[in-house]
């Protein structure tokens, strides 16, 4: 097959290529050109592009770099950067895949007569009896990233590879070490990519809106002190919310962005017997009934229901759970935890 | 299988074969550096003397007036930052290449803005000209469309609004189509690249006109009376002469040849293509220009389809990591975004044939038709 492997400069990718062509695939190389701002950690530094060009010399593929700036920026960075503003948790890695990487740069392999996209997730692709697909978590459990790719249909698996789902990440860099590619002992990349470690989110969402100042309220409406910025507080948080230190644990149970309200609770007060989850998309068939239920990137699945509800799905824990931040990504996995089935936003 | 058809010459062209052979000897038995004061020295010495000779003869300067520098870009900055030392103000159009123009917008100068075919605007720059002035920047060529600007009438206008200021240009990519010696009366600076005319990357030459005042951007040991020291690039500068005066003597004709290549190529487009832009009036731009936009294409996917079939052109510049940048020199010239987004420039040189440009209006109107029916059949599959 002709594949076109998006290289991030990262190990994976890098492996994901080699794997490609001992499979014997025509492999073309691309590094996606996405954000032209500051940036020291993810795909999009000049230093990362030269290192998948250079891997790809090592290949001995060609390789190109897309510019899908506009793209990343309507999709990924306003997206980013309008949830704040809204008070909801944003997911950046999963838009650049639904909307650049499996959307863009698909529809460009398409175009120009490639067969499949490849990337270097740590995930797996595989077929029924029936010759439908699934979507399963990567054999190295710890470095899965199946939570990232849970919007695939059964349209977009069918053009996707995932080389390196089969192996763990320990075996991804003894070849790359093997086959002297310098990214063999590159460090995974972290955070988000346009967001640099030494200013952080604060300094770059500080860059793009106003902060307001908010009021912090306990459960019952008792004003109890304010914080800076509202726009950086997330349901959850424990730290940074300039109230004095000793007693017990105190946590954001809830944010009215309207009101400029921020209430803060014990682990009591954040704890939610189910979720409204919407703009859910399924990798194959709608699915209903029991589930293991995925709210974060590396996050411990717990066992729930779900039901189509309203504009989305309902789910209820089977044991209440910490409150989920709005807007944060949840995935459905199936009982036994390997396929995923679907997900959306939390309401 | 025939070779590659190359048609990126205003990326680079290939070295002149008496270039590459003028240049060995520099890097053998004539090694030396010409600041000695030995014999070796004196031998290199008299190659970069007589190469400045025969540059300045080319040009239509004095030999004391050539300035060798490192590369078109170093020329640029070192016109423009030279210029500025005693302070003033910089001026160049919305038009010039990112040598010229992130200079000017780093030293806080004024841009002024070009027409719709590329040239500058004269009212404009007339409005931006005054006392405070101290260079003015207007390219001979644009690198990206190939239109000429009308230098004549910017130099009338440099001297009568801003008699103190300098004039500079960018005469990268006019040193193939234009006579030089009629560029070099109407400015005081003038940057040349040799690798666009068949000599070697990694020299330059800046034009200082007798008498004007330009402090030197590199200072160190002096060379170029203090204009531009360190150590001269001997075998770049000899080279650079061989490729100028090879350049200077086939002009005439070469533009003859390739105008008529060019006219082939894009009239080859156009017959068999519809929805293309031809994006400046052929009488307006040098002869080894094509650039044209297609409506409903990806410059990108377009330029990857060409390179597949090995027919190598460019769209805009390109930033450092290769991706392309949305080009400023059509947006500067007000070209619609839906057309600047399908662009592609063709650039022809002293190698091009006309088996070349035949093979490449095939490949690219394969590359465009392939490109249109794929963008069909996707609608189609997103309204099933």
């Amino acid at each position: 097959m002709k594949v076109m492997l998006a290289m991030s400069g990262g190990v994976d990718s890098s492996v994901a290529g080699a794997r490609l062509l001992e499979a014997g695939h025509t492999v073309v190389g691309v590094t996606m050109r996405l954000w032209g701002g500051e940036s020291d950690t993810g795909c999009c530094s000049v230093a990362d592009v030269d290192d998948a060009r250079r891997v790809a010399q090592q290949l001995d593929i060609d390789h190109v770099v897309f510019n899908f700036g506009d793209d990343f920026n309507e999709h990924v960075v306003a997206p980013y950067v309008s949830a704040h503003v809204t008070g909801r948790t944003p997911n950046p890695c999963i838009e650049c895949n639904r909307h650049v990487k499996f959307a863009r740069l698909a529809e460009r392999a398409d175009v120009l007569g490639f067969d499949a996209v490849a990337t270097g997730h740590h995930a797996r692709i595989g077929r029924t009896a029936d010759g439908r697909y699934t979507l399963e978590r990567g054999i190295d459990r710890a470095k899965d990233q199946s939570y990232v790719v849970h919007m695939l249909g059964q349209h977009d698996l069918a053009t996707t590879m995932f080389p390196i789902g089969e192996i763990t990440k320990d075996e991804v860099r003894r070849i790359a070490a093997g086959l002297g590619l310098r990214t063999a002992a590159k460090p995974d990349s972290q955070d988000v990519c346009f967001v640099t470690s030494t200013g952080g989110r604060e300094e770059f969402l500080g860059r793009r809106i106003p902060f307001r100042r908010a009021d912090v309220v306990d459960t019952s409406g008792r004003p109890v002190g304010t914080i800076d910025a509202l726009e950086l507080v997330t349901v959850g948080q424990r730290r940074r919310l300039g109230l004095p230190g000793g007693g017990p644990k105190r946590y954001v149970v809830g944010v009215d962005h309207a009101a400029a309200i921020v209430t803060i609770g014990s682990a009591a007060d954040l704890v939610d017997p189910g979720l409204h989850v919407t703009d859910v998309t399924w990798v194959d068939a709608p699915h209903d009934g029991a589930v293991l239920v995925q709210c974060s990137a590396h996050g411990t699945p717990q066992p729930a229901t779900i039901v189509p509800a309203g504009n989305g799905i309902d789910v209820t824990w089977n044991e209440p759970q910490r409150r989920v931040a709005p807007g944060q990504s949840v995935v459905f996995y199936d009982s036994s935890d390997q396929a995923v089935y679907g997900g959306g936003l939390a309401g | 299988m025939p070779a590659p058809t190359y048609l990126d010459h205003a990326a680079t062209t290939p070295m002149r074969a008496q270039a590459i052979a003028a240049m060995l000897p520099f890097f053998d038995e004539r090694f030396a550096n010409p600041s000695g004061s030995h014999r070796f020295a004196r031998d290199a010495r008299r190659a970069v003397d007589e190469a400045r000779d025969r540059v300045a003869a080319a040009l239509g300067v004095l030999p004391g007036e050539v300035v060798f520098t490192g590369c078109g870009t170093e020329s640029d900055n070192a016109a423009i930052v030279g210029a500025l030392a005693n302070g003033g103000t910089a001026v160049c159009t919305a038009a010039e290449h990112h040598a010229v123009l992130h200079v000017v917008e780093h030293l806080d100068g004024r841009l002024v803005g070009v027409d719709g075919w590329g040239r500058v605007d004269l009212d404009d720059l007339a409005a931006a000209l005054g006392p405070d002035v101290a260079i003015v920047s207007v390219m001979a060529v644009n690198n990206e469309v190939g239109t000429i600007n009308d230098l004549a009438a910017v130099s009338r206008l440099v001297r009568e609004r801003a008699p103190l200021a300098l004039l500079h240009t960018d005469a990268v990519q006019a040193a193939c189509w234009l006579d030089l010696r009629a560029i070099t009366p109407l400015v005081d600076l003038m940057s040349l690249s040799a690798h666009k005319f068949g000599g070697p990357k990694g020299v330059g030459v800046l034009t200082v006109r007798d008498g004007a005042r330009l402090a030197p951007l590199i200072m160190g040991g002096g060379q170029e009376r203090e204009r531009r020291s360190g150590t001269h690039n001997v075998a770049g500068i000899v080279a650079l002469a061989e490729a100028l005066c090879i350049t200077d003597a086939d002009r005439d004709r070469e533009n003859e040849r390739l105008g008529a290549l060019r006219d082939r190529l894009v009239d080859g487009i156009t017959s068999q293509l519809d929805g293309v832009l031809e994006t400046v009036p052929r009488e307006l731009k040098i002869a080894g220009s094509a650039h044209v936009c297609f409506s409903g294409v990806e410059s990108e996917a377009l330029l990857y389809l060409l390179d597949e079939a090995e027919v190598c052109a460019s769209a805009a510049s390109s930033c450092a990591s290769g991706a392309m940048e949305q080009s400023h020199v059509l947006t500067a010239m007000g070209v619609d975004a839906e057309w600047a987004q399908g662009a592609l420039r063709m650039s022809l040189g002293h190698t091009s044939s006309r088996a070349d440009i035949d093979r490449a209006v095939d490949v690219l109107v394969d590359a465009v038709t392939t490109l249109r029916r794929a963008q069909v059949r996707r609608r189609g599959v997103g309204s099933t």
